[in-house]
């Protein structure tokens, strides 16, 4: 075990080459930018023997994850914001190919106004599409769940791609040390991808044929039920990896200091690491508040969250809005709850365009949800409108 | 400040300076010298040579949560003086904070030298003696690195000088760690 203090991007760049693909085909687009940089350099110095691909789109980068996953091998990818939103069509076809491609992706505004900063907008307009999605809190984080990522996607009882998210620049241009560990240590966890079909020219055979209604119907169920089973594998995978690398980040949620708890935070991302400064304030305050930090979007962990509204009421923060509606995560959290839980949820919309969100603003997201101060869902400290 | 304790510094400079460099090694020197918590990143902007840009880091014996911005740093280094007049560089500086600046003047020459901890070093002069130069301009982040460690006792000489040694390595790392060495050696500290 080495410890490396890095950006967040060239730690992603070091497990996915860790992880050994055969193909990894890259576009660049800020801030992913030094990541697939990262990569050609582990292509440069020898370290990565797999194919590097310099595609001209993103369309095309996930189109070649495709087909090269479809023959058989391991296949990685990173991108952001416009990137992302670019491959849409293709991320359905990977997911509905039932295709372990894994990706970082570098949550990113949406233009226009043009903005490089970090929010979720680029990756929650895609939770449609069947990929499993993690948002990650911390460059250690990003290198655990890059490797697990491989484990969980190539399951035969997955199969589905995975999409890692986190913060633009907070994390992907952050130095934060994080434990590496030996290549020997990573082959023995994640061994040589063995798939279950493949495009071979010794043995034609067709996919993505023409189907029929009833036929694709199954083909849907399928997946749910894929997703399912990946909701209980995430939580073992991490359990397993703490017993092989004593590194813990929490299974479909990370809990902190949630015994006890009256009211619970929810918050994904960069977000749900600071908010552990706020809860230890608000906690020496005599205020008994925890965090749920939601690290798998999808499969969104139901049952956790209502365990949690069983409990205490929540508060949920989101980089993220879906016009018309509020935000994803509000939406979800309440979903889980409906007729089961009669816990009060407050939903504020915070840091859209990157704007900062430090724990002294957290402290006053929660007091204000503490005191009933709120309307049921509140944009926090928007300026000017 | 115990050795557990947060401690925040904002690095201000112009494009071209290597204030997020200075920032990067700073942090892997705390973590060689057993802080275990390290955090280094640069303003999240556009970033152009000669403009003004700032870096931040964070040391702790903890592991670090906060992901947000520094807005009340313990210690601001100032890579160039010229700085001074379009940025306020004290702003947010704890009240017993310490500014380290790279000048030829005195820190009695500051008119805020009554108010904070202030400590000086000619970070320009000892670039332009190893003939540190990148496109013609004076690199003065390995000189203000060798200076820190007279100002926080958590962070040792040693390990700066270790950092800019994996980092160039050869002779350009041999004069980079000369430069930190006379700066440590000339820094002037008004507390």
């Amino acid at each position: 075990m080495t410890i490396m203090i890095d950006t967040g991007n060239y730690i992603a760049a070091k497990a996915a080459v860790m992880a050994r693909p055969a193909v990894v085909p890259a576009y660049p687009i800020t801030p992913q930018t030094t990541l697939v940089e990262g990569i050609a350099n582990y292509v440069k110095s020898g370290e990565f023997k797999g194919e590097y691909i310099c595609v001209e789109s993103e369309h095309s980068a996930m189109c070649a994850c495709i087909g090269a996953s479809a023959a058989g091998v391991r296949t990685f990818t990173g991108t952001s914001s416009h990137g992302l939103l670019l491959m849409h069509e293709m991320l359905h076809w990977a997911a509905l190919a039932r295709l372990p491609v894994v990706m970082c992706n570098i949550n990113r505004v949406i233009g226009p106004g043009w903005n490089i900063w970090p929010d979720e907008n680029d990756s929650i307009s895609q939770r449609d599409t069947g990929w499993i999605q993690f948002y990650c809190s911390s460059n250690q984080e990003i290198f655990d769940t890059v490797i697990q990522a491989f484990k969980l996607a190539e399951n035969e009882k997955v199969l589905l791609p995975v999409m890692i998210n986190y913060n633009a620049f907070i994390l992907s241009h952050t130095s934060m040390p994080a434990e590496i560990p030996e290549q020997k240590e990573i082959d023995d966890y994640l061994q040589k991808y063995k798939p279950k079909w493949k495009l071979d020219v010794n043995n034609p055979i067709t996919f993505g044929n023409i189907i029929l209604p009833a036929a694709y119907e199954k083909i849907r169920k399928d997946m749910q039920n894929s997703s399912e089973n990946a909701k209980k594998l995430i939580p073992e995978i991490a359990k397993e990896w703490k017993e092989k690398f004593g590194r813990y980040h929490g299974g479909l949620i990370e809990k902190y200091r949630c015994d006890g708890a009256e009211y619970i935070l929810l918050a994904m991302g960069a977000i749900g690491a600071e908010s552990k400064v706020a809860i230890d304030n608000l906690r020496k305050n005599g205020l008994k508040v925890g965090l749920a930090r939601v690290r798998a979007f999808r499969p969104f962990p139901k049952e956790e969250i209502l365990k949690l509204g069983k409990q205490a009421d929540l508060i949920v923060i989101d980089r993220n809005i879906s016009v018309g509606s509020e935000g994803a995560l509000f939406s979800e959290v309440k979903a889980a709850l409906y007729g089961k839980s009669d816990a009060k949820v407050y939903g504020f919309i915070a840091g859209l365009g990157g704007k900062d969100v430090p724990y002294t603003d957290i402290e006053i997201i929660c007091k204000k949800s503490i005191n009933g101060r709120v309307k049921e869902c509140e944009w926090y400290n928007l300026e000017g409108v | 400040m115990s050795s557990k304790d947060l401690v925040e510094i904002v690095f201000h400079g112009r494009g071209g300076q290597g204030s997020v460099t200075a920032a990067n090694l700073f942090v892997a020197a705390a973590l060689k010298d057993g802080n275990i918590g390290v955090q280094a990143f640069p303003f999240f902007g556009a970033e152009r040579r000669g403009a003004p840009v700032r870096a931040f880091a964070r040391i702790s014996g903890e592991e670090i949560h906060l992901r947000s911005e520094i807005y009340t740093p313990d210690i601001v280094i100032v890579l160039d003086e010229s700085i001074m007049e379009i940025v306020d560089v004290l702003k947010g500086l704890k009240k017993d904070g310490i500014i380290l600046i790279n000048t030829t003047k005195k820190s009695e020459d500051f008119d805020f030298s009554k108010k904070y901890n202030v400590a000086t070093i000619d970070a320009t002069g000892i670039a332009l003696k190893h003939d540190i130069l990148v496109g013609g301009i004076p690199v003065v982040n390995t000189p203000i690195l060798g200076a820190i460690p007279k100002i926080l006792d958590r962070v040792t000489l040693k390990s700066i000088q270790n950092v800019i040694k994996n980092k160039w390595k050869g002779e350009g790392g041999e004069t980079n760690v000369k430069a930190a060495q006379d700066a440590y050696d000339e820094v002037e500290v008004n507390f």
